[in-house]
């Protein structure tokens, strides 16, 4: 009993470790860099790409961090640069109103669909 | 009544889907960024080829002139194309070419433009493409054209045929 106590403190503190790590991988500068569509080579983020596109956007948002522009100033800056298709986050504005309120609307649709078919079956 | 209108509903939901499918997949995959005019000149400090000294972009533009900002590269082959057209437009007075120099190595730089010829009022240096970024750009070559501080037209990729003389009529 003694060994498991001691062995399951062990991998709670060995857990922990772990999650301080990620926490430093996904640092700010990841997060917004995944979010940022390379244009160069489309379907990749500037994260993921070394383009001299993409290589060039990293260090601007580096700059801007280093500067102590905010995720969102960043994220604003560049669409309006670029356009909105920079970002693979797509804001919620009255172009995206179907793309972000469908998922709702056929989980709405499905939930009709199950209530009906107990009504049916009392 | 409820199972009649079920099946309905349902139809023409494919129906919409195969319809957004049957446009959307036609639809071509590659984007261009949305060219935003009438936008206001990047403020920017760079150094040029002449001077050592750094230039603010407010000592460039002035108001009633008609400015071309060309991002360019020794390393870019569209580049050399597109050339000549700058070469011609350096013919006319009313517009001054200011180069900027894409990611490049000095050296080669320089042999480009002794060996094409030299359009460019001033030669800006984006050792690391971060001024390229603040104009909206993403590749070599383009081209903007400026007049009164804003940016009236851009140009992706080479300058051909048609954009020169586009360029040549807007200023004349």
């Amino acid at each position: 009993m003694k060994f498991l106590n001691f062995f399951i403190i062990l991998i709670l503190t060995l857990n922990l470790n772990i999650s301080k790590a990620k926490a430093d991988v996904y640092s700010i500068e990841n997060k917004i860099t995944k979010n940022i569509r390379c244009l160069i080579c489309q379907g990749q983020s500037i994260y993921d790409s070394d383009s001299e596109f993409a290589i060039s956007l990293k260090l601007v948002v580096q700059n801007k961090i280093k500067q102590g522009f905010t995720e969102k100033q960043i994220y604003d800056f560049l669409s309006n640069k670029y356009g909105e298709w920079i970002l693979y986050d797509p804001s919620f504005n009255k172009n995206t109103y179907f793309l972000w309120l469908l998922p709702l609307l056929i989980f709405l649709i499905g939930g009709a669909i199950i209530i009906n078919k107990l009504k049916i079956k009392k | 009544m409820n199972i009649k209108i079920l099946p309905t509903i349902l139809i023409l939901f494919f129906c919409l889907i195969f319809l957004i499918f049957y446009k959307g997949l036609k639809n071509s995959n590659i984007y261009t960024p949305q060219s935003y005019l009438e936008i206001d000149v990047p403020v920017f400090v760079l150094k040029s080829f002449k001077k050592e000294d750094e230039i603010n972009s407010k000592d460039i533009f002035k108001h009633d002139q008609f400015y071309l900002l060309n991002i360019w590269a020794s390393w870019c082959v569209p580049c050399r194309a597109e050339h000549e057209f700058l070469m011609m437009l350096n013919n006319n007075k009313k517009i001054k070419i200011i180069g900027l120099n894409y990611k490049d190595k000095f050296d080669n730089a320089k042999n480009f433009i002794e060996e094409m010829g030299n359009p460019y009022f001033i030669n800006l240096i984006d050792k690391n493409g971060t001024a390229a970024i603040d104009w909206g750009a993403y590749g070599v070559p383009e081209s903007f054209l400026i007049y009164q501080n804003k940016v009236i037209k851009k140009y992706l990729g080479p300058l051909n045929d048609k954009s020169y003389f586009e360029i040549e009529e807007i200023i004349k």
